[in-house]
């Protein structure tokens, strides 16, 4: 399985030079297995881009969302399979406790918000509301659980010839801690991420940033290395970067976070778009 | 041992902070994680002795209603919330053994997360007074 990051950026996206190396687009991340078989993860702004890759060949789009923040549903309205008459395409995510996909989405895709109706697009369109647990996507086996983030919010944990990634862009299971020591036990996500060759996590904020954004629902990348560590996952690579933050001041963070990475023993990958990796 | 859900992991978080006596149980009744003011209820620190079996609960203090008479374990706060799914609040006497008896007021709702699936208990108490 090959991984593709189309949108790495958290919460809104980031335009000018100084986001070019790691990319303004919000999260979305292409999974390519099976032949004709598209899987997104997120309709970030990346999304778009990702849409004008999809060529007559494919015959099925599969799209995993995560959560419904803006912030990762925001190029739906943008993404060419939706356009495409009679394209077999699956959006999966989170109902909530009294709503399901659909009418969570339509709040987004109807008017005056957007101007098109989810029931016009003229794609066949299957919403699913995803199941907790286990699934089948093509030839990828997903896992589905919920994590800690403000509203419900999944992560995914998807294998193929026994290789895993585990993806959870939004996320914070350092919230209660006095101090972030995982357990295996007591710690979300750590069932997702357990044993994954890669893992592509939250790395918001820097340690000062996260002591004032407590129950935001991110991380700072000090946890994400620890938890990436607890959990022993082959590769980190970070994501959901503050819109605020600029290349030569993620390259900082992360050359940082190396020094750690020493002991962390985790090899660290800068979520940069445009970056493709084989799991 | 298995992560547990997330929403037992926010409640045990939540819990962890607050100064009522808790006692968090999974599906099973087993608690699974109690706060450090409810070890006057329970007589023991869950950083010390970690979760208590369903089993091992029962022996650790004695209750009845307010009148003294024994209680069905049916109509206990935790398993009415936990096996007929209701939230349910009452007052009981309690005791640890060799301790003295205390007037609690009891409240218990039951932990049904996403998607409906049953996931344990919530137990609070509020002891009135000792008497
Ligand atoms: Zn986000
Ligand atoms: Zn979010």
């Amino acid at each position: 399985m090959n991984v593709k990051l189309w949108g790495t950026r958290g919460s809104v996206p980031s335009a000018g030079h100084d986001f070019v190396r790691y990319g303004g687009n919000t999260s979305c991340v292409e999974v390519q297995a099976q032949e004709g078989w598209v899987t997104v993860l997120d309709a970030g702004s990346g999304v778009r881009a990702l849409g004008e890759t999809v060529g007559p060949e494919i015959t099925r789009v599969d799209l995993l969302l995560s959560h419904l923040h803006m912030d990762h549903i925001q190029g739906l309205g943008f993404f060419a399979p939706l356009f495409t008459p009679d394209l077999d395409v699956h959006i999966w995510g989170p109902a909530s406790t009294t709503l399901d996909m659909r009418e969570r989405l339509a709040r987004y895709l109807s008017p005056p918000l957007f101007p098109v109706l989810l029931r016009d697009l003229p794609c066949k369109l299957t919403l699913h509301n995803t199941p907790l647990g286990n699934f089948e996507v093509g030839s990828l086996s997903v896992e589905a659980d919920l994590i800690c983030h403000p509203g419900p919010t999944l992560g995914y944990r998807i294998t193929e010839g026994g290789r895993t990634l585990a993806y959870m862009p939004d996320h914070e299971p350092a919230l209660g801690f006095r101090s972030f020591q995982p357990e295996k036990e007591w710690t979300s996500g750590f069932k997702l991420a357990e044993g994954a060759d890669v893992l592509i996590h939250d790395a918001q904020y820097t340690n000062d940033e996260y002591e004032g954004k407590i129950g935001w629902g991110h991380s700072a990348l000090s946890h994400t290395l620890i938890l990436a560590k607890a959990a022993a996952v082959g590769r980190l690579v970070t994501f959901h970067h503050d819109p605020a933050h600029t290349d030569a001041q993620l390259d900082q963070f992360h050359a940082d976070a190396e020094l750690e990475c020493g002991e962390i023993d985790v090899p660290l990958i800068p979520g940069q778009e445009g970056l493709t990796l084989k799991v | 041992m298995a992560q547990q859900p997330l929403e037992l992991i926010l409640l045990r978080q939540l819990a962890s902070y607050l100064a009522v006596p808790i006692w968090v149980a999974d599906a099973e009744g087993n608690l699974i994680y109690y706060n450090e003011p409810a070890e006057g209820v329970l007589g023991r620190r869950f950083d010390e002795a970690g979760e208590i079996s369903l089993a091992e609960v029962g022996g650790l203090f004695e209750i009845c209603d307010q009148d003294g008479n024994p209680m069905p374990p049916n109509e206990l706060p935790l398993a009415v919330a936990l096996f007929e799914g209701r939230p349910t609040h009452g007052k009981v006497k309690m005791r640890g053994f060799g301790k003295p008896w205390m007037r609690v007021d009891v409240t218990a709702f039951p932990v049904e997360g996403q998607g409906g699936r049953v996931l344990g208990a919530a137990v609070l108490f509020w002891e009135i007074a000792a008497s």
